[in-house]
C-alpha cells in the first residue's frame, strides 16, 4: 500500500514541518503555486510503520550476500560514514573561501595522489559524479587530445564485445562510432581482428581488464602497442579495478585514461543508483585536458584550479567537487586501508571468486571460460540445464532469493548464453561463500528433481515472479488519486 | 531448434530476407528473437530513409539486451511495420510473419552475400559453443 493511499483529510505529522518563512519572497506572483502540493496526510507513527516496513523488505549487501557480478557489492564501512558526518565536513558550503577549506581541500589533494599512485597515471580529477560521467570525460579527453593536435580526421572507438553497455554509449555521447572487436574463445581480445580495425580513423580503444567475461587481458601490452601505434589512446574502464587494486596498474600496462568507480572499488555505498563517484586518471598527455576543478598544492596551502590555470581542460561536469561526501568517504577509506591493504583488497577479492568458482565447478556447473583462472569475478552457463531441464538463468537468480540471496548478474556479458555473473568481494566471509555454494547446490538439485519449483519462484519473497514484459511496456510510476479512488 | 524457412535468404547477423515483386521484407530470425527473450521496445526507422548493407537500420531491445539490426542488403525504407511499435511482442510469437520489420526497395542485387537456410542453420549450430 502507498502512503498516499493511506492519506485521511487534515491529518498531519509536524515532527518534520519546515519552518515558516516570513521574511518578504522574492519571487515574482506568476511563479509561485497557487494550489496546494500533493502531499499525504498521514500521522508520525503511520509515517514510521510505512518506512520501517518497506525497510524490512529492502535486499541489500546489510542484510543479504549480494554476488552481483561487475558491480562489486563490497561492504561500505560504517566508520567512514561517521567520518563524512563530522560537523566541519557536513556543514561546510562548497562556496566558502579556500583558507575556510583546507581540511575538505586536504582530503581531495590527497585521495587525488593515491589514485594516482595506485593506477600509475599522471593526473587525476575527482569531479565525475558517477562512472558514465567518468567514462565521458574520459572520452571527451581522447577527443580534446586529438583535436588539440589537429588530428580530426579520428572518428572511431574500438569497444570489444564483452565490453560493458557503457562504453560503446559514451562514445557515441561523444561523437564517435563505435565499431566492436569480437573475443577469442579464450576470452582475450582478438588480437588479428583488432589489428584489422584499427587505422587512422581509430581514435581509442575501451577495454575493461579484467574483463567483463571475468578474466585477465592476457595481452594487453601488445593491445597497447597495437593501438598506440595506429595513433589511438587506450582507456582503461575501471569497473573491474577491484580485481588487480594495488597489484597491477593501468599505467603500466599502457593506458592513457582511465575511471574509478569510487562506489564499487572504494567501498563508497550504492545506494539508490547513488550518489556514485567517478574520478578519471591520465597519463602525461592527457594532463592538461582534465575536467575542473582540481585541488593543487603550494607549499602548505591547498588551492583550486580553474580554467584559468588549465585552459585546455574540457570543462566542469558538475556544479562543484562532484559528491563531496563521497569523496570523502573514499578518501577515509583508502586511508585505513593503506598502501599494503589495498593489494589485500584484490588477494581476497580475487581468492573469493576462485574458490567460489572452485566450488561450483566440483558440484557440476560449468564454468564459461574452464580453462582460465578467475579475476575478482566470474562466469557460469547454464546452457546446458536450460537444453536438458528446461529451466533458464532467471529461474535460477529468481530462486536464489528465497534462499535468502541477491541474484547474481545474468544474461551479461551477452555473448554468454544463459549466464550468470558472480562477484563476492573480499569483504565476505568463507562461511557466507560456502553458505551461497550450497544454496547453488541445492537449487541444481531442485532443477532436476522439481524444475516447477524454479519456474515459480520465488515463493518466500512479499511479490512473486513479476512480469518484466509488463513492467518495461506499461510503466506505472506516479500517483494519481483520481485513478486510485476509482480502484 | 529453432525455425529456419527454407524460402527466405539470411544474414550472418540473424536477419531474414523475403523477396517480394521489386521490394523485399526484412526480419529477425526465429534463432535471434529467442536468445533475446521477450521484446519490449522496437525503434524502426523514418520511410524513405536509405542504408547501406551491413548499417544499422533499427533498434530492437528486450528485458536482457538491446540490439542494432543490421541491414542485410542496401536500399531504401518503403514500409515499415508500424504494429511493432505498440506490439513488439509479435516479433517473438511470429518472426517471420507478423513481426517483420520493414520492407525496402533494393539499390542493387546483392542476394549474392546473404546466406541460404542451410547455410544459416550451420551458423547458428557453429556459433553454439
Amino acid at each position: 500500500m502507498l502512503i498516499f493511499e493511506q492519506s485521511q483529510k487534515g491529518r498531519s505529522a509536524r515532527a518534520q514541518l519546515p519552518r515558516e518563512i516570513t521574511a518578504e519572497l522574492d519571487i515574482p506572483a506568476h511563479l509561485l503555486r497557487q494550489d496546494e502540493p500533493l502531499l499525504p496526510e498521514v500521522s508520525e507513527l503511520q509515517v514510521v510503520r510505512h518506512y520501517t516496513r518497506l525497510s524490512r523488505k529492502n535486499f541489500s549487501i546489510d542484510t543479504q550476500f549480494y554476488p552481483l557480478g561487475s558491480c562489486t557489492m563490497k561492504y561500505n564501512p560504517r566508520g567512514v560514514h561517521r567520518l563524512a558526518f563530522l560537523e566541519g565536513f557536513l556543514n561546510h558550503h562548497p562556496l566558502s573561501l579556500e583558507t575556510q577549506s583546507q581540511g575538505f581541500m586536504a582530503c581531495a589533494y590527497e585521495l587525488q595522489e593515491i589514485l594516482k599512485n595506485v593506477t600509475g597515471m599522471k593526473g587525476v580529477s575527482l569531479t565525475p559524479m558517477a562512472g558514465a560521467q567518468g567514462e565521458f570525460a574520459g572520452v571527451a579527453m581522447i577527443r580534446a587530445y586529438h583535436e588539440s593536435r589537429g588530428d580530426t580526421a579520428r572518428t572511431e572507438i574500438l569497444v570489444p564485445d564483452a565490453a560493458h553497455g557503457t562504453n560503446p554509449a559514451s562514445a557515441v555521447q561523444c561523437g564517435y562510432k563505435v565499431r566492436e572487436i569480437p573475443t577469442g574463445i579464450d576470452g582475450n581480445v582478438d588480437i588479428e581482428a583488432l589489428r584489422a580495425a584499427v587505422g587512422p580513423q581509430t581514435a581509442g580503444i575501451m577495454l575493461t581488464n579484467p574483463s567483463t567475461l571475468g578474466v585477465f587481458e592476457q595481452k594487453i601490452q601488445e593491445i597497447a602497442k597495437i593501438v598506440h601505434q595506429a595513433g589511438g589512446l587506450l582507456y582503461y574502464d575501471g569497473a573491474n579495478l577491484n580485481a588487480i587494486l594495488g597489484k597491477v596498474r593501468p599505467g603500466d600496462m599502457g593506458f592513457d585514461v582511465m575511471h574509478i568507480n569510487l562506489h564499487k572499488t572504494f567501498a563508497t555505498p550504492h545506494g539508490g543508483g547513488g550518489p556514485g563517484g567517478g574520478p578519471v586518471a591520465v597519463s602525461e598527455r592527457l594532463v592538461p585536458f582534465l575536467p575542473m576543478p582540481i585541488v593543487a598544492k603550494s607549499g602548505d596551502f591547498y588551492r583550486w584550479l580553474t580554467e584559468a590555470d588549465c585552459p585546455q581542460t574540457i570543462g566542469r561536469l558538475s556544479s562543484f567537487m562532484g559528491n563531496a561526501g563521497i569523496i570523502l568517504r573514499a578518501y577515509m577509506y583508502a586511508r585505513l586501508l593503506g598502501a599494503e591493504g589495498m593489494h589485500r583488497v584484490a588477494e581476497f577479492a580475487t581468492l573469493n571468486a576462485n574458490y567460489l568458482l572452485a566450488r561450483l565447478k566440483a558440484a557440476g556447473f560449468t564454468p564459461a571460460y574452464p580453462t582460465r583462472r578467475a579475476s575478482h569475478e566470474f562466469i557460469i552457463t547454464l546452457k546446458q540445464e536450460a537444453k536438458e531441464l528446461h529451466i533458464s538463468a532467471l529461474d535460477v537468480a529468481k530462486r536464489l532469493l528465497d534462499y535468502d540471496f541477491h541474484a547474481p548478474t545474468m544474461y551479461f556479458p551477452l555473448l554468454v548464453p544463459e549466464c550468470l555473473l558472480i562477484e563476492p568481494t573480499e569483504t565476505e566471509s568463507k562461511e557466507a561463500l560456502d553458505a551461497f555454494a550450497d544454496a547453488m547446490i541445492k537449487v541444481l538439485d531442485e532443477a532436476k528433481a522439481n524444475p516447477e519449483l524454479l519456474k515459480n519462484a520465488p515463493h518466500h519473497l512479499p511479490v512473486r515472479r513479476l512480469d518484466e514484459v509488463k513492467a518495461a511496456r506499461e510503466l506505472d510510476l506516479v500517483y494519481d488519486p483520481e485513478r486510485s479512488h476509482s480502484l | 531448434m529453432s525455425s529456419v524457412p527454407k524460402a527466405l535468404k539470411y544474414s550472418k547477423t540473424h536477419e531474414w530476407v523475403r523477396e517480394e515483386d521489386d521490394t523485399v521484407i526484412i526480419g529477425i530470425t526465429d534463432h535471434a528473437q529467442t536468445m533475446l527473450g521477450d521484446l519490449v521496445y522496437v525503434e524502426l526507422p523514418e520511410l524513405e530513409f536509405s542504408f547501406e548493407m551491413g548499417q544499422e537500420c533499427a533498434v530492437i531491445e528486450s528485458v536482457k539486451a538491446a540490439a542494432d539490426i543490421y541491414c542485410p542488403i542496401s536500399g531504401e525504407v518503403v514500409e515499415i511495420n508500424e504494429l511493432l511499435l505498440d506490439n513488439p511482442q509479435l516479433i517473438n510469437e511470429d518472426p517471420y510473419g507478423k513481426g517483420w520489420l520493414l520492407r525496402l526497395r533494393p539499390f542493387e542485387n546483392d542476394f549474392k552475400e546473404l546466406l541460404t537456410a542451410e547455410q544459416y542453420t550451420k551458423l547458428v549450430a557453429s556459433e553454439a559453443h
